[in-house]
């Protein structure tokens, strides 16, 4: 129930008086309530739980993550070359 | 996929991991508050990849798992009701009630059905407007929004056939209840990303400050989780017991506004049991007297329901952090997924059945 990957918007609808939405998840096509994300555009992608896309998940913020983690690797910040503990499952 | 592979990368959680290890100097106990992050830390392996000065213990977050029993008596009433049509997350239809579960009643013939979202019920009312349909509202503040909205929609359009049975939970009372219990060993929480989502991280601001304890919002990847470790034992080896946001991407400081506007214009705040735990005073929400019309509870009149436990399932003590699924007598044994004594071993966010599933001390 808590556990939501995010998916990408494709397309916006009415029904019953509420904004809704085609949702793209990994290959599978589901619909959602838009009415918590009023600015929510097609091509963005959003955190959905029980049919409502409750947060965008924001692009700039996830590269920005990555980046800083990235460059601590490329500066050499940590000995990483050697045997991995354990094999990640991932 | 996008934010997804990213975050499984497993050179940046090698070099996560490396900095964990580097920068801590003494034993902490972390707490992982929800079911979903559960999994993901057993099922990656995360908890044996880090120091051993590093425990990480399991909260109480699987709404599955904390759902009290007599709710699900209840809904195994009113799933058997011949005018009744039930329906639910798929989760809750193996949760063991006193002696069957919801598959059992479908079996019995009860018309229980699955959905995805409490709109679908809705749609189910306005398809069958001479059946009763109740949808089980149970959940954390990540599915409030949405059967706040249902219930919203039923009064705007006047149907008079859906209602609710509300078991609705919130995660910051039982954080702090567990900071409460004097077998408290949790120094430090990783609050759960999508709960803050909805309701922001400034719910935490008052807790991390009355006790004194670091709380990190954190994702659900690997990488998301190792960066959360790795604040929360900054910020413990710092003694800077402060709230901060590993999970920018998706949660921010207020959290979803529109959302948090429908929960309260729908919901109020009431005590709420919580399986295996008790009553957790203020931990629930109810439906507000202006929609007593939609609670399933006053429409079918549901009085108290008796119940009984299984005297065997530890899942209280595990639900708390007290204990670990692999320390119950049962586990493995007496009791598995095919048969579960508890919630914890049934539900696909339970810290028993991650054991079970990915763990090897069988």
């Amino acid at each position: 129930m808590c556990l939501a990957i995010p998916g990408k918007l494709i397309e916006i609808f009415d029904e019953n008086s509420l904004r809704m939405g085609l949702v793209d998840v990994n290959g599978t096509t589901t619909r959602v309530c838009l009415e918590y994300l009023p600015d929510i555009r097609v091509g963005q992608y959003t955190i959905i739980h029980a049919g409502f896309a409750l947060k965008i998940v924001d692009e700039e913020e996830a590269a920005e993550s990555l980046r800083l983690w990235t460059e601590l690797i490329d500066r050499g910040a940590f000995d990483i070359d050697g045997d991995p503990p354990s094999p990640l499952a991932m | 996929m996008k934010y997804i592979d990213e975050y499984r990368n497993p050179r940046l959680a090698r070099t996560l991991l490396e900095a964990i290890r580097r920068r801590v100097s003494r034993p902490w106990t972390i707490m992982e508050i929800c079911g979903g992050q559960t999994h993901s830390i057993i099922r990656n392996g995360i908890d044996q990849l880090l120091p051993d000065t590093i425990e990480l213990v399991h909260g109480p977050g699987c709404p599955v798992c904390v759902t009290p029993l007599e709710s699900i008596e209840r809904a195994l009433l009113l799933a058997s009701k011949k005018e009744v049509i039930f329906t639910s997350f798929g989760d809750m239809l193996r949760v063991p009630g006193s002696s069957r579960d919801l598959f059992m009643v479908r079996s019995e013939g009860g018309d229980v059905r699955v959905v995805f979202s409490p709109l679908d019920a809705l749609q189910i009312a306005r398809d069958n407007p001479s059946r009763e349909v109740v949808f089980f509202a149970v959940g954390f503040e990540t599915t409030a929004p949405a059967n706040a909205m249902a219930v919203h929609q039923a009064a705007r359009e006047g149907i008079g056939n859906f209602s609710i049975l509300v078991s609705q939970v919130m995660v910051p009372p039982a954080m702090r209840a567990i900071l409460r219990m004097p077998a408290n060993r949790v120094q430090g929480f990783l609050a759960a990303g999508h709960v803050c989502a909805v309701m922001g991280y400034e719910q935490y601001l008052p807790l991390s400050a009355e006790f004194h304890v670091p709380i990190v919002p954190t994702g659900f990847e690997p990488v998301d989780l190792l960066a959360g470790i790795l604040k929360t034992v900054e910020l413990l080896e710092d003694s800077q017991p402060e709230v901060v946001n590993s999970y920018g991407r998706v949660v921010s400081r207020e959290g979803n506004l529109a959302a948090r506007g429908t929960i309260d214009k729908v919901f109020e705040v009431v005590d709420r049991q919580w399986r295996g735990v008790g009553l957790i005073p203020e931990s629930g929400l109810g439906l507000r007297s202006e929609y007593a019309g939609f609670d399933a509870e006053k429409r079918f009149h549901l009085s108290h329901m008796s119940t009984e436990e299984s005297p065997l399932c530890m899942s209280g003590s595990i639900l708390q952090g007290v204990m670990k699924p692999d320390g119950c007598p049962a586990f493995g044994a007496e009791c598995t997924p095919q048969h579960p004594l508890g919630a914890t071993m049934v539900s696909s966010e339970g810290a028993c059945a991650a054991y079970y599933n990915y763990h090897r001390n069988l």
